[in-house]
């Protein structure tokens, strides 16, 4: 028994026989969207930031500071800068909630069932990512449907709407990536907020979302260029207000997009497979 | 799906040589050589931080170890881990299934991930939720499912797939008695119906319930092995536990028992905080024995039982020297040791 040989058979099962299709993949896929969003339907609780974060944060910046930045009376003109600027915004602070859940994930036994199944294991993260991205665009239809009450007008045409719409899709998708990197690096969900909130600040309020940066002093306004907010801010605001796509504040969104999944997603896949 | 088999009947379903898994200074597994054979049940017996949890993470492909070799159902857990994975099943120390999610929820979404079509996974969820005596709580939330449904419920979801080599990880820590034995009947069943089984736990009470062989590990190695009746006779047998009916008796009991000289039985004592008198037997004709000196002296008896040693006493007939587990302060810092590892090698 004390030998260092192995009787029994192994069987003839080459690296090839755990191999998970495309098609198995996508039906793992599928399988944990769904678990997601029971896990929703069971706990609708889940869904009042998405519901209720765009019509507070409208009705604040409208009413208190609409005033102040475009001149009292001009509060329309201030929607129609700021709802484009807020879809921005959303994304951001959906795809932070990404980073909690994950984490809350992994101090379950659930993940220990997941990872001792035969499924890739990015397939649980790529479930997530696609449920918050549904997340995602309840919230911008509900901040769309309150600007729309309170005066916005689409002034560009259905693709330029589709566009905005996309754009900030795909950044917010990007950014889920960083916060599931940053949940799965973290000990507690809390953590992951507090360590969000410290980035997320800075990012929201030194940009284009809520102001223009003109009257920023340089430094700022050097950093609102660079900040791929008010770059999704910029361009999402053009696209809305019908003056065609900025190429500029476009590209750099993109580029920001591409950048970001292109670093994290790799770093977060390893580490939630190597995770213990 | 049929039950995969792995080999041809008596060969082993899984092997272990030399596994060592180290969580920096933390030795958690320090050399195991283990073998379970097809359709038998191993239990690995032993206190807290002895390296159960880590061995059964190993042996899953939730850790990968540092050194030794382990076959798991004819797969390589380093080299085959996803291959591995379509044959066992794991239910933890720890609940893993899904809380926010209903019983069926739980067993049609594992079903699903273990490629059943979804008319499959549905009849599968049923069947299990039958089985396992939960198709009342089918539609609630599993958080609201008690310890014991909760149990089920996980053991339900590792039999889906028909697993080949199924690890149990501490089924019944935490449960109360009746619970403990709803398990244990699942346990057996499953057993009946073909399964390997390498479960872990703390009692001996358990490992004879339900294991054929049993494997002792302390400090992360094997420290005896062998069958359970085996062991059971190096260790001593059993506890009788004999309560009279007034407390006041209890060393008059213990002084007749001792001088009778009943053949084999010394060491008889009296346990006054349990107003009861323990006797350390081997053998049936002893209990017999001992039960009739008490009624032919005329004591009045209100309950007697026989217990089996516990893990302590376990393991002061192997090694001479109690656990290094339970309760003992040093021992408590050494599982707060493999936690604390588990906890730095998650922050890397």
């Amino acid at each position: 028994m004390s030998t260092a040989t192995i009787t029994a058979p192994i069987g003839k099962t080459g690296a090839d026989e755990g191999r998970i299709g495309l098609r198995g993949n996508l039906r793992h896929i599928g399988a944990l969207v769904r678990r997601n969003l029971v896990q929703i339907k069971n706990d609708p609780e889940t869904l009042f930031d998405v519901l209720l974060m765009p019509i507070i944060f409208i009705l604040l910046f409208v009413y208190v500071f609409g005033g102040a930045i475009a001149g009292k009376g001009n509060q329309q003109e201030y929607v129609q800068y700021l709802v484009p600027g807020m879809m921005a915004m959303m994304g951001m602070n959906v795809a932070m909630a990404v980073g909690t859940g994950v984490n809350e994930d992994f101090r379950k036994g659930v993940m220990d069932r997941f990872r001792t199944m035969p499924i890739a294991r990015s397939s649980v993260l790529i479930a997530k990512i696609v449920v918050e991205i549904l997340r995602m665009l309840l919230a911008t239809a509900i901040l769309l449907a309150m600007g729309l009450l309170l005066g916005l007008e689409i002034r560009g045409s259905l693709l330029e709407f589709a566009g905005s719409v996309l754009l900030s899709t795909v950044f917010g998708a990007a950014l889920m990536w960083i916060f599931i990197l940053l949940g799965l690096s973290v000990k507690t969900p809390q953590a992951v907020q507090g360590m969000a909130m410290l980035v997320l600040m800075p990012l929201q309020f030194g940009s284009s979302i809520f102001a223009p940066t003109t009257s920023m002093p340089g430094w700022l306004e050097g950093f609102t260029k660079v900040n791929p907010l008010s770059n999704l801010a910029d361009a999402a605001r053009a696209l809305i207000n019908g003056q065609g796509a900025l190429a500029h504040p476009a590209l750099i969104t993109l580029g920001w997009t591409v950048v970001i999944t292109a670093v994290t997603m790799p770093l977060a896949v390893r580490k939630f497979r190597s995770k213990t | 799906m049929t039950r995969q088999t792995i080999s041809t009947r008596g060969g082993n379903a899984v092997e272990v040589r030399g596994l060592v898994k180290h969580f920096g200074a933390v030795k958690a597994v320090d050399g195991v050589d283990l073998d379970v054979r097809e359709g038998t049940v191993l239990g690995v017996l032993g206190p807290n931080g002895a390296g159960k949890t880590t061995l059964v993470r190993c042996l899953s492909t939730l850790l990968v170890p540092d050194a030794g070799r382990a076959v798991v159902a004819g797969c390589d857990v380093v080299r085959q881990p996803r291959a591995l994975r379509r044959r066992i099943g794991l239910t933890g120390q720890y609940a893993s299934v899904d809380e926010k999610l209903s019983g069926w929820e739980n067993l049609y979404m594992i079903g699903r991930l273990l490629d059943l079509p979804r008319k499959d996974a549905r009849t599968r969820a049923d069947e299990m939720l039958e089985r396992f005596s939960l198709t009342e709580a089918a539609r609630r939330p599993a958080g609201k499912y008690s310890g014991g449904m909760r149990r089920r419920l996980d053991l339900a979801a590792s039999m889906i797939g028909r697993p080949a080599v199924l690890f149990l990880d501490e089924p019944t820590t935490g449960l109360d008695p009746r619970t403990r034995n709803e398990v244990w009947d699942e346990v057996q069943r499953m057993v009946r119906d073909g399964a390997t089984v390498l479960l872990t736990t703390q009692y001996m009470e358990e490992a004879e319930q339900l294991a054929d062989e049993l494997t002792v590990v302390d400090r992360g190695r094997v420290i005896a092995e062998g069958r359970v009746d085996e062991l059971k006779a190096k260790v001593g047998g059993r506890t009788l536990q004999i309560r009279p009916t007034g407390a006041g008796e209890l060393d008059r009991m213990v002084g007749a028992i001792a001088q009778a000289g009943l053949d084999g039985i010394t060491g008889a004592t009296a346990d006054h905080d349990g107003g009861v008198v323990n006797v350390p037997i081997v053998s049936d004709e002893q209990l017999t024995a001992v039960v009739g000196l008490l009624g032919a002296r005329g004591f009045a008896l209100a309950g007697i039982s026989t217990h089996l040693p516990s893990l302590d006493e376990v393991f002061l007939a192997i090694t001479g020297q109690k656990t290094s587990g339970a309760g003992t302060p040093e021992s408590a810092s050494d599982t707060h040791d493999e936690q604390a590892a588990h906890h730095a090698e998650v922050g890397v």
